[in-house]
C-alpha cells in the first residue's frame, strides 16, 4: 500500500497536502481499496466552508456510500471536475489525479497523522 | 464452521486462494468480491456480461419433497401451478403467508420421483417451519439436504460452450429453465439452465466434495470467479427481485411485479391465494417500479421516493449499473403515484424516470 511521506493523514482515511494556504484533499489508497470501484463523488460547492472533521461530501462505490471528512478547516476553492466523468481516478491514482477538493486554509493540520502513524492506525483496524 | 461462527461452503479454500473479500451473508462466510487482475465488482460484472463468470452459491438451501402427497404439498406452498411443470423443468415461484406477504421466492424442480425446492439461505429455517407447519396433514417427507449439495453458477455468453467441454450431456438441447441429471468433470451433477444474472448459463448442483474440483476445472478454463457484489448488480440490471430488498414478509409477489410466477387459479389452491386474488381484483396498494436516475447521485435501498409533494414509496434496490453506466433502482411505490418521481439522496431530491424492466437484456436469449 502506497503512503506518500509528504502527506498528512486523517484517521477517517483522507490525505492532505498543505502548500502555502491551500490544502489538497483526497482519500487514501487503503480507503479506495476498501471501498472498491468508486462510481460517484458528491462534492461541495466552491465557497462552502468546513470545520476540520466535518463531512464535506461523499464517495460511493458500487456497494457502499462513504462520507468524506475535512482533514483541516477551510473554504472550498476548487473541486476536481474530472471526477464527475471519471470517478475511477480515485482508485487508479488516489494521491494525484484522484484528488477531490482544494481548501483555502490557515490550519496547519497539526492533529493529523504522519504516513507511519496512519499505517499503524490502519494496521490496527485490520 | 469458521472461528467467527459463520458457516463455510465447500469452496472456502478456493475463495481464499483467489483473494476473496469474505463477508457474513446469511450466516455464511461468502465472497463479496475478489482481488487481483480480474477482481472487483465492475470487472467481475463485466466478465459475466462478456465472457463467463463463476459463482459459488452453495449457501442456497435444497429442500426435497417426497412421498405420496409431495405434489399436493408443493402446490399448497407455492404460487405457481407445479402440476404444469414437466419432469426436467424448473419454475420460479413465491411462497406466501395467508396475508399475501412473501415468505420466500424459490425455484421448484420437478424430478421423476420428488420435487426439489431451492430456497434462499437467509430464509431456510423460516421456510422449513412454514413448510412443515402447513403440510402436517399430508403424507410428505420434507428433507432439508442443503448440507449435502454444493451449487456453482457458471454464467455469461461463453458459459454454455465452456461447460460443454466437461460434460457428456447435450447442453444445447436443454432449454431455459430445464435441467438434466448427468455428470460434469466425471462427477454426478444436476445441470440446470437457470441463473440470476440475465445471461445464459447453467447452475450445477453437485456433492460438496466434488465442488472444489469443478471450480478448478472451470477457472482453469477461463471462468472468472465472481462474488455476491457482482451478483447483485447483475441481477438488478436483469430486473430480478432480491428477497429482503424487493420482496419481504409484508410485500406480496403481485406488488413486487412477479405476478408471472403466480397462478391465481389452480387446484389445489395455495396459501395466500385469497389475499392475492383480492389484490388482483381490487388492485394492489403498491407496485414495484423500475427507475433510472436522471440527476446526479445513486438511489440506494431505503431511500425515500416522492412525487414532489408527498412521500410515495421507498427504493428497494439501487446501484450504479456497470453495464449501462447510470444509476438504476427498483422502488415500491403507491399504486396511485404519478410518473413524475424523485428520490431523496442525502436530503436532496434527485429526479428519476420510470422505465421498463429489465434494465438490461442480452441480445440473444439463447435456447429458450
Amino acid at each position: 500500500m502506497s503512503l506518500p511521506e509528504d502527506l498528512k493523514y486523517a484517521k477517517t482515511h483522507e490525505w492532505t497536502r498543505i502548500e502555502d494556504e491551500t490544502a489538497t484533499v483526497g482519500i487514501t489508497e487503503h480507503a479506495a481499496e476498501e471501498l472498491g470501484d468508486v462510481v460517484y463523488v458528491e462534492m461541495p460547492e466552491v465557497g462552502a466552508t468546513f470545520e476540520a472533521g466535518e463531512s464535506f461530501g461523499t464517495v460511493e462505490s458500487v456497494k457502499a456510500v462513504s462520507d468524506l471528512y475535512a482533514p483541516v478547516s477551510g473554504e472550498v476553492v476548487e473541486f476536481n471536475k474530472e471526477l464527475e466523468d471519471a470517478p475511477e481516478k480515485i482508485n487508479e491514482d488516489p494521491y494525484s489525479a484522484g484528488w477531490i477538493v482544494k481548501l483555502k486554509t490557515s490550519d496547519p493540520g497539526d492533529d493529523l497523522l504522519s504516513a507511519s502513524e496512519y499505517k499503524e492506525a490502519t494496521d490496527t483496524d485490520g | 464452521m469458521a472461528e467467527n461462527g459463520l458457516k463455510r461452503t465447500p469452496l472456502h479454500r478456493e475463495h481464499v486462494e483467489a483473494g476473496a473479500k469474505l463477508v457474513d451473508f446469511a450466516g455464511y462466510e461468502m465472497p463479496v468480491q475478489y482481488t487481483g487482475e480480474n477482481g472487483g465488482i465492475k470487472a467481475e460484472h463485466g466478465a459475466v456480461r462478456n465472457h463467463a463468470g463463476l459463482f459459488d452459491v452453495s449457501h442456497m438451501g435444497e429442500v426435497f419433497f417426497r412421498g405420496a402427497d409431495a405434489e399436493v404439498a408443493v402446490q399448497r406452498l407455492v404460487t405457481r401451478d407445479v402440476s404444469r411443470l414437466e419432469v426436467g423443468q424448473a419454475g420460479y415461484a413465491a411462497v406466501c403467508h395467508e396475508s399475501g406477504g412473501t415468505v420466500d421466492d424459490v425455484l421448484v424442480y420437478k424430478r421423476e420421483s420428488d420435487y426439489l425446492v431451492v430456497v434462499n439461505a437467509a430464509n431456510r429455517e423460516k421456510d422449513l417451519a412454514h413448510f412443515r407447519l402447513n403440510t402436517a396433514d399430508l403424507d410428505v417427507e420434507i428433507a432439508d439436504e442443503s448440507e449435502g449439495w454444493a451449487l456453482l453458477a457458471l454464467q455469461g455468453p461463453e458459459a454454455v460452450g465452456m461447460l460443454q467441454r466437461f460434460t457428456g450431456a447435450d447442453l444445447a438441447s436443454i432449454k431455459y429453465y430445464r435441467f438434466v441429471e448427468g455428470e460434469v468433470d466425471g462427477k454426478p451433477a444436476i445441470l440446470s439452465r437457470t441463473g440470476y444474472t440475465g445471461e445464459d448459463g447453467f447452475e450445477v448442483y453437485l456433492k460438496p466434495d466434488d465442488a472444489p474440483g469443478l471450480w478448478k476445472t472451470l477457472t482453469d478454463a477461463g471462468a472468472v470467479p465472481a462474488g455476491l457484489g457482482a451478483r447483485d448488480t447483475l441481477r438488478l440490471e436483469a430486473g430480478m427481485c432480491l428477497y429482503g430488498n424487493d420482496l419481504s414478509d409484508d410485500v406480496s409477489p403481485l406488488e413486487a411485479g412477479i405476478g408471472f410466477a403466480v397462478h391465481l387459479i389452480k387446484e389445489p389452491g395455495f396459501i395466500g391465494q385469497a389475499a392475492l386474488l383480492g389484490q388482483d381484483l381490487d388492485g394492489a396498494q403498491r407496485k414495484l417500479v423500475a427507475l433510472e436516475v436522471e440527476g446526479r447521485g445513486i438511489a440506494r435501498h431505503g431511500y425515500t421516493v416522492t412525487d414532489g409533494a408527498e412521500i410515495v414509496g421507498e427504493v428497494t434496490s439501487g446501484t450504479q449499473s456497470p453495464t449501462l453506466g447510470k444509476a438504476i433502482a427498483l422502488a415500491l411505490v403507491d399504486s396511485h403515484a404519478g410518473d413524475d418521481l424523485q428520490v431523496i439522496v442525502r436530503e436532496r431530491p434527485v429526479p428519476v424516470k420510470i422505465v421498463g424492466l429489465p434494465f438490461y437484456k442480452r441480445e440473444s436469449q439463447g435456447t429458450t
